[in-house]
């Protein structure tokens, strides 16, 4: 079965980064570390407007009644995870948006926002930049989990139908938000925190990747068949090599390393769990379509 | 009131006039279809065996694609029936993605579409397309909640399984074996 493609691979990628951008910077803000994490609270979450809109788009771009889009919003179905996302994506957007606008002329002094309304504006949201926080680090969490809830709560497709994929997904959005937060920073400080954080998730990562296939082979004769897509199927090699070797083992010891002391362009592990995040969202999206239930 | 449908796989010859009916009926664009014919062959040589089966949406009382439309056009009408309201459609595909039966399709006007059980039909007393038409009569269609339709009466009288139960859907169509 082939219904989805590369719209909403690339829409799960974008949904988690910047669910972990989000989440990092609201929840820093909150711990009071604004000061001491710029890059985390400040700048890295200007990204999040922007790739949030693109992967809006993408969404838009896979529907096939498009003109009915606006449908999503005239109700909200509470057994429906597509629903909550449309209504999670319809607030974080905007609160994402308005966050960095909060940020905006300390992190760029020479914007000149020329409107009396919107210095008003940027100076009510800078006073509530608090709450702004709140229902951020709330929504981002949801943002980066349901997308894994929604293909899970899918019996037909037995290699999505399982309640790891939940926080696979949100595990994956943090890490791939605190590698981007990593080449934002420029204090050394920020750096190891991530690094840190980012070794952790990893190996998070790695434990509930284990986790999904021994739930799978444990179970009935559609999830060893889906199971075998991945072990010895055509996923195979894409999953284990670029996915967990590349993606999170290769990029886990490098961290390892540069927090004992080795120097490593910080880039190189960046851009390996960048691919590597990516190329998860693609393999679990196509992989899961063709893991069927009718014979 | 529940309907439902048997097909007697003992009857049914593969011949597939109950797609074609439903085509023309339907206006089933070319290169889609409501409902199918399988062709199913088990044993091994020469003990061997074929199964024909006339395949549709089985509007399933616990329909996952119902669950997972996030705008309500899928939707629970009288019977039981699981019908798609098009206007309220966006062709978001997840229903098309959580049915384990491969009932849906996307029509080419931008909504999800898949067998109705004939609905315009079965409102005005008449019998789905499919049902009609079939040359050998193997297609019954009917109130499973009055004894005497036949549906009820022939799943009381006939061994019958349904496709897979084990997906937790509670599918409406029953062979007849």
């Amino acid at each position: 079965m082939h219904i989805w493609g590369w719209e909403i691979a690339f829409y799960l990628f974008v949904g988690g980064l910047a669910a972990g951008l989000l989440f990092f910077a609201s929840y820093y803000y909150l711990r009071g570390k604004d000061r001491i994490y710029p890059a985390t609270v400040k700048w890295a979450p200007m990204l999040a407007p922007f790739i949030l809109v693109l992967g809006l788009g993408a969404l838009f771009l896979d529907l096939h009644h498009k003109l009915y889009f606006w449908r999503l919003y005239t109700t909200i179905r509470l057994q429906s995870p597509m629903s909550w996302g449309a209504w999670t994506l319809m607030v974080i957007t905007p609160v994402s948006l308005v966050w960095s606008a909060t940020w905006v002329r300390e992190v760029f002094p020479n914007w000149d926002w020329k409107f009396k309304f919107l210095y008003d504006l940027e100076a009510f949201f800078i006073k509530y930049r608090k709450v702004l926080a709140w229902i951020m680090v709330f929504y981002s969490v949801i943002l980066g989990i349901y997308t894994g809830i929604l293909l899970s709560a899918f019996n037909a497709r037995p290699l999505w139908n399982t309640s790891i994929l939940g926080p696979l997904f949100l595990a994956s959005g943090l890490s791939a938000g605190a590698a981007v937060i990593i080449t934002f920073t420029k204090t050394e400080i920020e750096r190891k925190l991530f690094s840190q954080i980012d070794l952790v998730i990893i190996g998070i990562e790695i434990f509930l990747i284990i986790h999904l296939f021994m739930g799978l082979l444990a179970s009935t004769e559609v999830q060893l068949e889906a199971a075998s897509l991945f072990l010895g199927g055509q996923y195979t090699l894409p999953f284990w090599i670029f996915v967990v070797f590349l993606g999170m083992i290769v990029p886990a010891v490098l961290e390892f390393l540069e927090l004992r002391g080795q120097k490593i362009p910080v880039v190189i592990p960046v851009i390996l769990i960048l691919v590597g995040n990516i190329m998860l969202r693609f393999i679990i999206v196509y992989a899961g379509q063709a893991s069927r239930y009718l014979y | 009131m529940r309907y439902a449908m048997a097909i007697d796989t003992k009857k049914c010859v593969g011949c597939s006039d109950c797609v074609v009916a439903c085509q023309l009926e339907n206006n089933v664009p070319i290169g889609y279809c409501r409902d199918w014919v399988v062709e199913s062959t088990s044993g091994t040589y020469p003990n061997l065996e074929t199964e024909y089966r006339s395949e549709r949406c089985h509007h399933c009382s616990n329909a996952p694609c119902v669950r997972c439309c996030p705008t309500g056009a899928s939707h629970i009408a009288e019977g039981g029936v699981v019908l798609v309201t098009q206007d309220k459609c966006i062709g978001c595909g997840a229903c098309i993605a959580s049915c384990p039966y491969d009932a849906r399709y996307p029509h080419p006007d931008g909504y999800v579409d898949k067998c109705t059980f004939c609905i315009h039909k079965v409102r005005k007393g008449e019998q789905p397309a499919c049902v009609q038409v079939c040359p050998t009569n193997c297609l019954y269609f009917g109130d499973l909640d009055d004894p005497n339709s036949e549906v009820s009466k022939k799943i009381k009288e006939r061994k019958y399984k349904r496709l897979k139960t084990e997906a937790g859907t509670d599918p409406q169509l029953y062979f007849l074996i």
